[in-house]
């Protein structure tokens, strides 16, 4: 762990030197080659949201989950990399909120800008905080604390103080460039300790045939099921699995989230920047099997109960290893623990009577089950690089955003350029300094966490829409774009309110306003959420635009898709352009989706 | 940039890789340390793998490295003006 950590900071000492002007610290000088963006790309979302979320969501409901990734996530990528890069990337703009000044006016911009640093503050917070609970509850510092005679409880302030300090120092000295760089670093690093471990689980459990005999059949499906709610797992069905997940949702994130955006305009060219989300796309289909298997090999294993074993070492030595198991694992399933109530000590249950199962620690525990001391190290670093990686994206994505769109166009204007470089640093330390505030906060109050996600969903669904709609319809005037974004939102809080899913009881699940439908499932109501968002977002912004005048056209230039020369690559081999790499990725994951029907 | 990063990268995982593999070997046959991952020696075998990975990239990197500082020094264009603020 300490050399992964020493790395980190060579490379940010390294890439001090190259960092000269505002442009080179947030936006990586637009000068790197498409596979190390790629990578990054797909590398910030990569926190451990994911890679915990997703061992999660597989535990619980099997392969569907791959809908994330094939649906969600895929055919937004395609789209953003071959039609939205053109925008984004030649109008030159540093920021997402910027391009929105450029296409529609200051207020949409300030809307998004501030919506979006909000966003991304608590985001890392919560990246913190997760990530020192799981150091908490994986005991990796227990031994280095009790050689030093520190207090236990110091684990979880040692915990986010050593990564905020460790993300703060590689960004300040390096920028976006150190973030990117650092990005890929931690690709490499998760595939390096999670490859092992779906490698052992499987052959443990009996490869891929012992695997399907071991869950229940819909589990090892992706598509089966999907036409009605009742008869998959998810209990969603393929409207609003194509439209919410695919269309909002996926395209709400990939398309429109700075966070990723960023990695993609620092690529030194417009080829490059439209590559990079496919390159990114190609992991991304492969990546289910590394973060979603473990999640269905921890359920399929057998629940644990107490055993003792003795082993007799070849140098002679005898060991009695006595497995004491605890209430939590004895009433889980696999090896997934259930919730344990802290004040009763019984398992917490369901609407149905069945014990709670803590699905986030099916790939934590994995990792326990299978690694011996030594490779335990890199899985665990693995992990951590993970939550390393989604602190930083966010981040660098807050530090330029908070200069450029609110600190450039609000506060002070036109100072020299070195100025707004300083800006920019203690921009990095004060969104660090947030961050681990709303970490601290999410101590005390328990569902914080839940109502953060929530209300970044309300605000993300409808964002895609007012996109789609800058880019290619010039008739969107800032007032519409404004007005919509604001309904999404609001549409989407009243679905909220009025809806909940079965298994539920009101409160943050939804229907605090009253219940007026059921949900087979919350995944079912967030997908749903998002297309009202949308379409709320697309109609009222389509209706305030007719109503108001919109920019000039001679504006609009490179900005909108009918005002727009094509990209131009007949200067490109065939097989080096953007369009064949789009068609490949595509053929990918239908083959994928298929194989796995 | 003038920093490929496949230099530090290969490096450091050369480094992970030798760790683990030198770790591996030394307590190969502890059958209670390898039981959890049924009884493969993983830090050996997978130690063995990263080095191999890690030494390809570093020499891929140190390739480019080589390539480019032969080729003149790039100008700066700054001259295309920013759009709006």
């Amino acid at each position: 762990m300490l050399l992964y950590f020493v790395f980190v900071l060579g490379i940010g000492f390294a890439l001090k030197r190259y960092m000269k002007t505002s442009k080179d610290f947030f936006q990586a000088g637009r000068a790197l080659p498409a596979w190390i963006c790629g990578l990054a790309f797909i590398s910030a979302n990569l926190g451990a949201q994911e890679v915990i979320g997703m061992g999660a969501s597989g535990a619980k409901y099997g392969l569907e989950t791959a809908h994330f990734y094939g649906i969600g996530a895929i055919p937004a990528m395609i789209f953003v990399g071959i039609f939205m890069m053109p925008f984004y990337y030649g109008s030159k703009a540093r920021s997402v909120p910027e391009f929105l000044r450029l296409r529609f006016d200051e207020k949409t911009r300030a809307l998004n800008a501030c919506s979006f640093a909000v966003m991304t503050v608590f985001s890392s917070g919560i990246s913190m905080y997760a990530m020192a609970r799981l150091i908490q509850a994986l005991h990796v510092f227990d031994s280095l604390f009790q050689s030093l005679g520190l207090a236990p409880e110091g684990i979880f302030t040692f915990s986010i103080v050593l990564s905020a300090i460790i993300v703060l120092a590689y960004i300040f000295l390096g920028g976006l460039t150190s973030a990117i760089y650092n990005e890929v670093l931690q690709f490499f690093l998760i595939i390096a300790g999670f490859l092992p471990l779906v490698l052992l689980g499987l052959k443990n459990i009996g490869g891929w045939s012992g695997l399907k005999a071991s869950l229940p059949v819909a589990y090892m499906h992706e598509w089966k099921g999907i036409m009605h709610a009742s008869t998959n797992p998810m209990g969603i069905d393929i409207i609003g699995l194509g439209m919410g997940l695919g269309f909002v949702l996926g395209a709400g994130y990939w398309c429109t989230d700075f966070l990723v955006i960023q990695t993609a305009m620092a690529s030194h060219n417009m080829d490059s920047a439209r590559k990079v989300p496919l390159i990114a796309a190609v992991p991304k289909m492969v990546f289910p099997f590394l973060v979603i298997l473990p999640g269905l090999i921890a359920i399929g294993l057998p629940t644990p109960h107490s055993t003792t074993a003795v082993f007799h070492n070849p140098d002679g030595s005898i060991v009695h290893q006595i497995d004491v198991v605890s209430t939590e694992q004895a009433e889980g399933r696999g090896i997934v623990p259930a919730k344990i109530n802290p004040i009763t000590g019984k398992p917490m249950t369901q609407a149905d009577g069945k014990p709670l199962l803590d699905y986030d620690m099916a790939t934590p525990n994995m990792l326990l089950h299978y690694f011996p001391t030594g490779i335990l190290g890199l899985g665990l670093t693995a992990l951590l690089a993970s939550f390393m990686s989604g602190m930083a994206g966010n981040v660098t994505a807050f530090n330029t955003v908070f200069t450029y769109d609110l600190y450039q166009s609000y506060i002070h204007k036109g100072a020299s350029d070195r100025h707004y470089m300083a800006v920019g640093r203690w921009a990095t330390v004060g969104g660090i300094l947030l961050s681990i505030a709303t970490a601290y906060a999410a101590i005390s109050f328990n569902n914080i966490m839940d109502t953060l996600q929530l209300v970044f969903s309300f605000v993300n669904a409808p964002l895609f829409a007012t996109f789609l709609l800058g880019m290619f319809w010039k008739r969107t005037t800032g007032h519409g774009a404004f007005t919509g974004l604001i309904t999404g939102t609001l549409a989407a809080v009243i679905h909220h309110g009025l809806t909940l899913p079965i298994e539920a009881r009101p409160g943050i699940h939804g229907g605090w306003i009253t219940v007026v439908h059921h949900y087979p499932s919350d995944m079912a109501q967030n997908f749903y959420g998002a297309i009202f968002a949308f379409v709320t977002n697309f109609i009222v912004a389509v209706i305030v635009s007719l109503c108001t005048k919109p920019k000039p056209e001679s504006e609009l230039v490179g900005l909108v898709h009918s005002l727009t020369p094509k990209p131009e690559t007949s200067h490109l081999v065939w097989w080096k352009r953007p369009e064949t790499l789009a068609i490949a990725v595509l053929v990918g994951a239908i083959a994928l989706n298929l194989f796995f029907a | 940039m003038n920093l490929d990063l496949r230099i530090p990268m290969g490096l450091m995982f050369s480094i992970i890789g030798v760790i683990l593999t030198g770790f591996g070997a030394a307590t190969n046959g502890r059958i209670d340390l390898y039981a959890r991952s049924l009884g493969i020696n993983a830090n050996l075998w997978w130690g063995i793998v990263l080095l191999v990975f890690g030494q390809i990239m570093f020499h891929m990197g140190r390739r480019r490295q080589k390539k480019v500082a032969l080729l003149p020094p790039e100008p700066i264009d700054d001259s295309e003006p920013r759009r709006g603020h």
